[in-house]
């Protein structure tokens, strides 16, 4: 476990000099807060029918508002929309971190010296993994912990609060989150493998964001409605697909390999 | 450690497969022996940096064995990744850290107790102490082997892989690195040097192997300029005269007598034994020596011969 810490620290020393991944990391965040947070804003003060139709709160959503009134049920749900953007966080950033990071060792033709290390290739892609995964997950749960406050702030409800801390979000951000940044890290590290370039690394890595824009999208447009049992299955899912997807990660991940195909 | 530091055993390496397969490495067999420096010569690929990756424990040979520091490739990985060091054929340190971070680093990786004081003794003894706080990216690529260099040494491996140590340093800095080297095997290291540069390898090596997928000669440098070649010998004359060749060319020992310009060469095998000879019998035959001295073939001279003769048996 050692080994793996020292390829943490490592990994962060370096990626985040690099400017672009740096306010990847640090700006994302801070946007996917102040968009709920400015329509909560712009919206106070309004009644539901003004801030938004009734007609256009899913009755199924009804449901989960429980015992909310008419304008708390229409806050609950404009706050609900952005449940999905903060599983995109997860998703996005260690893509970044770990395109950077990955394709970063062909570029400086490091990975021999450090395959030449007394290193286990399990160690070595756990820590590459860890070193792209922990920020997003942490930044995740920070930008949630910010959120929640701000959210209370300003609409000066702890209905809100007590909503956003029910068992729906928190599996969401709690474990969906880390879960979609394993699977995001995996691809990152497979696609790295294949290419030179970490932007190209990082746009086909981030593929693994379709799932998650097609739930906010279908939630937006009220195809469906993520709900526990939503989050659930998803978690259900990504579980299965992680363990596919970092079966594979290691598999191709051979000393041999990298070293004669990684060019 | 035993009295061989490197036993390799019909070492092969095969890529790919089927007809697409490409023969790196052929059956290759050797020892090295604690404490040797040798150099592995061969042109640009000819399998050497696969040898060194294989012995290094980063790629598993197709077929053979070999023994490191004691320690068996294919089954005792990490024990030979920790006794070996390895200088790559590029620095590859990582830019943005700073020089003593990436030593830090790498010292972490091998267990090193003492990494701070690892770290400082190195970049001392490399004249980078200086720029220990300095990112690496802003390095000279001399700065950047040298610090390859400190690197592969961290661990205090008995066995050090330098491939390519002087490759693109500008003269000061590959001498500084060729002492270094020299320095290493007095301490007792065995080193395994793979170069181009032939007159290094010449200086710096106890031994050499010409290698081309498979080995074609192995000796000492001064054993094969006299395998290939022999050993000639110049005298300098007043007036060449051909009757001072034929009296010369009388002696069994003597395998060849030419007249160049104003010089006899003579190519014999042991000119200290027969040269007193070959003297007295000049003079008798009334030639005036003005100097003698032996003609000496280049290690280049060696590597050429022999890669054209393996052109020629391929081509």
């Amino acid at each position: 476990m050692d080994k793996v810490w020292v390829m943490v620290r490592k990994e962060w020393a370096e990626v985040f000099k690099n400017r672009f991944v740096f306010f990847s990391v640090a700006f994302m965040p801070l946007l996917f807060i102040a968009i709920p947070l400015g329509v909560l804003y712009s919206m106070r003060g309004a009644s539901p029918e003004q801030a938004l139709g009734l007609s256009e709160i899913p009755p199924e959503f009804m449901a989960l508002c429980g015992d909310l009134a008419g304008a708390d049920c229409a806050q609950f749900f404009l706050v609900s929309q952005f449940l999905m953007l903060f599983l995109l966080m997860p998703v996005i950033i260690p893509v970044t971190i770990a395109s950077y990071s990955i394709v970063g060792e062909k570029r400086t033709r490091t990975l021999e010296p450090l395959l030449a290390a007394p290193i286990s290739t399990l160690q070595l892609l756990a820590g590459k993994a860890l070193g792209a995964a922990l920020p997003a997950v942490f930044v995740t749960w920070g930008a949630y912990i910010v959120f929640v406050i701000g959210a209370v702030w300003i609409t000066g409800s702890s209905v809100i609060a007590a909503q956003l801390l029910k068992p729906l979000w928190l599996l969401a951000i709690a474990v969906v989150g880390p879960l979609l940044s394993v699977a995001a890290v995996s691809l990152a590290v497979m696609v790295s493998s294949r290419v030179n370039d970490p932007r190209v690394a990082e746009q086909i890595s981030a593929l693994v964001m379709l799932p998650v824009l097609g739930l906010f999208m279908g939630q937006t447009f009220g195809l469906i409605q993520v709900d526990q049992s939503v989050v659930v299955w998803l978690a259900l899912v990504l579980v299965l697909v992680d363990a596919a997807l970092l079966t594979l990660a290691i598999q191709l991940f051979q000393r041999e390999t990298i070293l004669t195909r990684w060019k | 450690m035993t009295e061989h530091a490197i036993v390799v055993e019909n070492l092969t390496k095969r890529f790919g497969k089927g007809e697409q397969a490409v023969l790196a490495v052929d059956n290759l067999s050797l020892q090295v022996r604690a404490g040797e420096v040798f150099g592995l010569l061969g042109p640009n690929g000819a399998g050497k940096t696969t040898t060194i990756r294989m012995l290094s424990a980063l790629i598993a040979p197709t077929s053979g064995r070999a023994v490191v520091a004691g320690h068996e490739i294919g089954k005792e990985d990490m024990d030979v990744r920790r006794k070996v060091g390895i200088l790559t054929e590029t620095p590859g340190m990582y830019d943005q850290l700073s020089a003593e971070r990436n030593l830090a680093f790498f010292a972490a990786l091998y267990d090193v107790a003492d990494i701070p004081g690892q770290v400082e003794k190195y970049l001392r003894m490399l004249g980078l102490w200086a720029r220990r706080g300095d990112e690496v990216g802003e390095f000279s690529k001399g700065m950047r082997q040298k610090l390859a260099i400190a690197r592969a040494l961290l661990h205090e491996p008995p066995v050090l892989y330098l491939d390519e140590p002087t490759s693109g340093l500008d003269p000061e800095a590959a001498r500084l690195v060729r002492e270094f080297i020299a320095e290493l095997r007095q301490q007792g290291r065995t080193i395994i040097m793979c170069t181009h540069n032939l007159d290094e390898a010449d200086r710096l090596c106890d031994r050499v192997g010409v290698f081309k997928a498979r080995l074609l000669a192995l000796d000492t440098p001064a054993n094969l300029r006299g395998q290939l070649f022999g050993r000639m010998v110049v005298f300098h004359l007043a007036q060449a005269e051909p009757r001072l060749a034929e009296a010369v060319s009388g002696f069994d020992f003597v395998q060849k007598a030419e007249l160049i310009d104003q010089k006899l060469v003579v190519t014999l095998d042991d000119p200290e034994a027969h040269n007193p000879a070959i003297i007295r019998r000049l003079v008798e035959a009334g030639a005036e020596l003005r100097f003698v001295g032996e003609v000496r073939r280049s290690l280049e001279d060696v590597y050429l011969h022999l890669m054209d003769k393996e052109e020629g048996n391929h081509g």
